[in-house]
């Protein structure tokens, strides 16, 4: 028997995460996103005046980001803690497959969830675009960088929560990655005061702003709710900013799990 | 060549907190299991057996000594697409059917899409799952996982089957299916490397047994040469309503049932014995040497301490 092609137990590792993910009806919370957005979409075009798609694109981006973010971090954990836990990894690696092969193929299988999740929830959000504004404008395109951004994002705090995992009990895993989307959001503010510091200090401060992800940068929903452009060049560094990011955080993951004991 | 040969394969782990002490779950351990050999792994709950077979699973690292699978290294990954693996109480993707679990597990192992659903369909009959083939796991009994388990472990047609405690939890009827499929892969000329702590299961099954207790190898052989052991003492049978006098003077300790005889006696008084039966024109049935157990002489190597522990028979 050949050993296979190891990009093809990457996507079959994948596939079964994303089916993993659909069976256990994660996807469920679209039902209530949907229902969020399309009555908040409701009230807000009963009670505000020309600001209608400032808070539709406001709330719904917001509220696309918060939902993945949150999937991304409670499904994360438990990727490859619980196939540990369980035991259903054992059959796995007793097969051709490496276990870097698996920690990538678990990733891609989430990101792929989240993907979807997010292509479901951008419907949403235009369906209730349409609904206030009663048809789309030329600056709409814009929500679908932000949107764009958004994945971008979902697939770091992936990666950190597989990374966190990987040497970690899952709730120390969601707390460490929870507080580092929180740190990450106010990456902008730590590089100011980076600036402003001197000495030791200053050199922590900017090593720390450095390490942390920047989030400010990928989180540009205020600025596509007023139907401010995003330049080219910020697209270019954000997808190349979140891919190295990812890849060095799930390359410290397969470092930790190849010498891993599974006991 | 052998198909599995274990050279000094050791592992201790770091316990504790504070104050990290060493404990020793496997000491270096020397074994070689032949091609189509049926080798038994014996020991009690917490032996070492489970460790050994993660080691020889590359699931985790040894602290010293090697290891050869079918003449390869063990991180060599030839050697998974020739290895079939069942862990102890198999826990499967929950989410999936039998039928899908057994394809992701043939995608693995790299069965070609053209064969694999064929073989899938095949595999689900074998243990006996066709009915149940396109029900999700979670809905399954431990006894319908063992099988689920048993079939994803030799479904790429592997060289090597190792079997963690396979008769473990199932009743009468799936020990049996379980025996008959080891014997199937005898004769498919295939080496089964498995854990137990049920005596019986090895003594039908193994062409070789070795015992393993606290981590440490006690002993290795064919069943027969570890319980060829003579305690001294031959039974014989033969064709009468009562005990010759003669026979009980000799020391034997005799039980009557209907028109026979059973009786046993020290070794040296074989002679006399027959002499007695002769005399007494008494037709003899059976006369043998009275060996050791498996059973016997698991109670010898390991104390009887350890087999309340867990030592099924």
């Amino acid at each position: 028997m050949s050993v296979g092609r190891m990009d093809a137990r990457i996507g079959y590792i994948a596939f079964n995460t994303f089916r993993e993910a659909v069976r256990d009806r994660v996807l469920y919370n679209l039902i209530a996103f949907a229902l969020l957005l399309s009555g908040a979409a409701i009230l807000v075009g009963e009670i505000s005046i020309d600001i209608e798609r400032l808070v539709v694109v406001n709330l719904g981006l917001t509220a696309v980001s918060i939902f993945g973010v949150l999937i991304a971090i409670f499904i994360g954990i438990g990727l490859v803690s619980k196939e540990i836990e369980k035991r259903t990894l054992y059959t796995v690696l007793s097969r051709p497959v490496r276990r870097w092969e698996f920690v990538v193929g678990k990733f891609f299988g989430l990101t792929g969830t989240l993907v979807v999740n997010t292509l479901f929830m951008a419907i949403g959000v235009f369906f209730a675009l349409l609904y206030t504004a009663h048809r789309f404008e030329k600056m709409d395109v814009w929500v679908l960088v932000a949107l764009y951004f958004i994945v971008l994002q979902f697939f770091i705090v992936c990666a950190l929560a597989l990374f966190f995992s990987s040497f970690s009990t899952p709730l120390m895993s969601a707390v460490f990655t929870f507080a580092l989307f929180i740190i990450g959001n106010m990456a902008d503010d730590l590089h100011g005061f980076a600036r402003i510091t001197h000495g030791a200090g200053g050199w922590l401060a900017t090593a720390i702003a450095y390490l942390v992800p920047n989030f400010s940068a990928l989180n540009v929903i205020s600025q596509v709710a007023h139907g401010d452009p995003v330049g080219g060049r910020l697209i270019v560094y954000n997808t190349l900013y979140a891919l190295f990011y990812s890849a060095m955080a799930i390359s410290g993951a397969v470092l930790i799990f190849q010498r891993r004991n599974l006991k | 060549m052998a198909a599995i040969e274990i050279l000094d394969l050791e592992k201790s782990y770091l316990v504790g907190f504070w104050r990290q002490r060493k404990k020793v779950a496997l000491h270096p351990l020397r074994l070689t299991v032949e091609e189509g050999e049926i080798f038994g792994f014996l020991g009690p709950n917490g032996a070492g057996k489970t460790t050994t077979l993660k080691l020889l699973m590359g699931l985790v690292f040894p602290t010293s000594g090697s290891a050869r699978i079918l003449g390869k290294d063990l991180d060599d990954p030839q050697v998974k697409s020739q290895v079939g693996f069942l862990p102890e109480q198999p826990y499967f993707y929950d989410h999936l059917t039998a039928r899908e679990l057994l394809n992701y597990y043939g995608q693995l192992s790299g069965v070609p899409g053209k064969s694999r659903a064929t073989l899938v369909e095949r595999m689900l009959e074998r243990v006996g799952l066709t009915d149940s083939a396109g029900v999700q796991l979670r809905k399954f009994s431990k006894g319908m996982l063992q099988r689920v388990g048993l079939a994803q472990a030799i479904l790429h047609d592997p060289k090597l089957v190792f079997l963690d405690e396979p008769m473990s939890g199932l009743d009468p009827m799936g020990r049996r299916e379980v025996r008959e499929l080891i014997q199937q892969l005898r004769h498919e000329g295939k080496t089964v490397f498995f854990s137990t702590h049920i005596l019986s299961d090895a003594e039908a099954l193994c062409d070789r047994v070795g015992v393993i207790h606290q981590g440490e190898l006690r002993g290795v052989g064919s069943v027969a040469e570890l319980t060829s052991q003579s305690q001294g003492k031959i039974e014989i049978i033969f064709c009468a309503q009562k005990v010759p006098v003669a026979l009980l003077q000799l020391g034997a300790e005799a039980r009557v049932s209907g028109d026979m005889v059973n009786a046993l006696l020290p070794e040296e008084q074989q002679d006399a014995a027959l002499e007695v039966l002769r005399r007494e024109r008494i037709k003899l049935i059976s006369l043998t040497p009275v060996r050791k157990s498996l059973e016997e002489y698991y109670v010898q190597n390991l104390g009887p301490a350890e087999i309340r522990k867990g030592v099924g028979v």
